[in-house]
């Protein structure tokens, strides 16, 4: 692998010990998957956050790049954290775990990362462009970047982008490179969903029915993803985390809706998604009764402004029986309170959890069963929480949390 | 990027056997070595444990004691403190890459790890624990007990002594 000279000295050393940990991460990676060079990345999305998953062991390792004198050199913003950075006692966060999560959110902002904590950096001031080079983590987010912007990057780990953000660069390999963003399989939706109702539900099971089909493929295609005429923002979002949480996808083309699916024609080899395909996956995400639930959420990924403003609409005056939160990141609770919606909301009984959601949060052991509108949240439901769910449309969820006298 | 090995016999090196492990000295024809890549720079020696089977480092190695707790795998219940570590490649969560970081807090971390072709968990582990690392080692002509001397600036592995 070619360095340049500032790659070099980064690598001996000579810009402190925290810069050189990360191009010794990079020169691996690099090393590993046949990179020819490193190029320099216009952002960093950086996972590994929560100290549920970082553990004390994560967060030394960040306390030491930060005692190394580690400095992000370009934009970089964090995935969700383990509680509500401002209000985690209403959400029941134990007080030592408010701590130490504290103090990985301090590690961060003493290497200059911005501490925006969510899943969506991509509505909260990290919004790249077609064609850019980024190093990002959170599974959902890359797909993002790089299906619906046509930004390029592939899938990191926590210490990889924060070594990216260190170094303000990545090895090229993977999904910077041309060639393997080609569509390598044509997914044929003849589903319609239930009863034609799309939405964000619609999405995540659309999501997890195409990924389970593409994770069983030996070669890890790119999917060329037809049958899908229209998808909002909102929709999008759902789908990118759905497909990455189920198949591994960090890219997708769909004809008329993602930036680069018009270089490309279909591939030969067809995976078709029928009726019956839709129906079990909504049904795998549905083994929780109505009466079972006893934790509603909706944010995952992170809410935008319009699906606060219609969570507001749909609870103005009502009460709620269940423990409902609604996550979403700091920038966009700063709308919906100017707005009137976090009033209307938290008037209700609902609570606002900022900066975190359902999956990241130390929740095991609270709940018995989960209604969202998420495929994603209902996997890590199961597989983090141990939580039954009951995955539902948009304004289905909110009903749910409503108390049934009303 | 191809793995050399010299012609020399495993009767000859155990005749050898008795060479001390200073590092940094120059090969002799009459050693066994290998030649890999440089995931992880450094040097260290140890006896080799070594499997067939990938290491998910998260969850399937105790953090605090180095024990292998993978239900069903070749070195359950053996432990990679101070090991030379000798496995294909790694699997699982990413989130193994603190887990190798952890044994290193501990002192329960292997002294090096080689595989046939490392990945992102175990290099990133490697590196932020600075434990020493080298891949593409035809890791079918070592086995366990071997006393190994592992140099990651030049990624060789050299069989000081093979009689186990």
């Amino acid at each position: 692998m070619k360095l340049s000279l500032e790659e070099r000295s980064m690598l001996a050393g000579e810009q402190g010990k925290a810069t050189q940990k990360a191009m010794q991460i990079l020169a691996a990676l690099g090393t590993i998957y046949g990179a020819a060079r490193m190029i320099p990345v216009a952002s960093v999305q950086i996972a590994g956050v929560s100290y549920d998953n970082l553990g004390e062991a994560g967060l030394d390792w960040l306390s030491e790049m930060a005692d190394g004198g580690g400095k992000s050199r370009v934009l970089a913003t964090l995935n969700p954290a383990g509680m509500d950075i401002e209000n985690w006692q209403a959400l029941g966060i134990p007080a030592d775990f408010a701590a130490q999560q504290i103090r990985v959110i301090e590690a961060f902002a003493r290497m200059g990362v911005t501490t925006t904590c969510t899943c969506t950096p991509y509505l909260s001031g990290n919004l790249p462009h077609f064609g850019e080079h980024l190093a990002w983590a959170e599974s959902s987010a890359v797909c993002f970047a790089n299906s619906v912007i046509g930004a390029r990057t592939n899938r990191e780990g926590g210490p990889s982008a924060l070594a990216a953000a260190l170094t303000g660069r990545t090895p090229a390999y993977g999904l910077h490179l041309d060639e393997n963003r080609r569509p390598g399989v044509t997914v044929e939706v003849q589903g319609r969903g239930d009863r034609g109702v799309r939405g964000t539900w619609f999405f995540g099971a659309l999501g997890k029915a195409i990924g389970i089909k593409l994770e069983a493929l030996e070669t890890k295609p790119v999917p060329y993803i037809r049958g899908i005429e229209a998808a909002s923002l909102e929709e999008l979002k759902a789908f990118c985390a759905s497909i990455a949480t189920y198949g591994g996808a960090a890219l997708f083309h769909i004809p008329g809706i993602t930036p680069e699916a018009a270089q490309y024609a279909p591939p030969a080899e067809t995976i078709l998604v029928t009726q019956a395909d839709l129906d079990a996956a909504l049904a795998s995400m549905n083994d929780a009764s109505p009466e079972e639930v006893d934790f509603v959420s909706l944010g995952c990924p992170h809410l935008s402004i319009a699906e606060i403003a219609r969570i507001a609409e749909l609870l103005a005056g009502k009460t709620i029986a269940k423990e409902f939160w609604i996550t979403t990141s700091r920038p966009v609770k700063h709308i919906a309170d100017r707005m009137g919606y976090t009033a209307i909301i938290e008037a209700s009984g609902a609570k606002f959890a900022v900066d975190t959601c359902c999956v990241v949060a130390p929740i095991r052991g609270r709940f018995h069963a989960l209604a969202t509108d998420s495929g994603k949240a209902c996997y890590y439901a199961y597989a983090k929480n141990k939580l039954k769910t009951r995955l539902l449309p948009f304004d289905d969820v909110v009903r749910e949390a409503v108390s049934s006298e009303q | 990027m191809s793995s050399n090995q010299s012609s020399v016999s495993r009767d000859q090196l155990s005749a050898e056997g008795q060479r001390s492990a200073v590092s940094g000295q120059p090969s002799t024809a009459n050693r066994q070595h290998f030649t890999g890549r440089t995931i992880c720079p450094g040097l260290a020696s140890g006896e080799a444990l070594i499997t067939s089977m990938g290491i998910s480092f998260f969850g399937g190695v105790d953090a605090e004691t180095g024990m292998i707790v993978e239900k069903g795998h070749e070195l359950e219940g053996q432990c990679v403190a101070g090991k030379v570590l000798v496995f294909p490649t790694g699997k699982g969560s990413t989130v193994g890459s603190y887990t190798l970081y952890r044994l290193s807090r501990a002192g329960k971390s292997p002294a090096a790890i080689i595989n046939s072709e490392c990945e992102t968990i175990t290099a990133v582990g490697c590196i932020i624990s600075e434990i020493p690392c080298i891949d593409q080692i035809p890791i079918q002509q070592l086995s366990s007990g071997m006393k190994l001397i592992v140099d990651g600036e030049q990624g060789t592995v050299e069989i000081v002594k093979a009689d186990v």
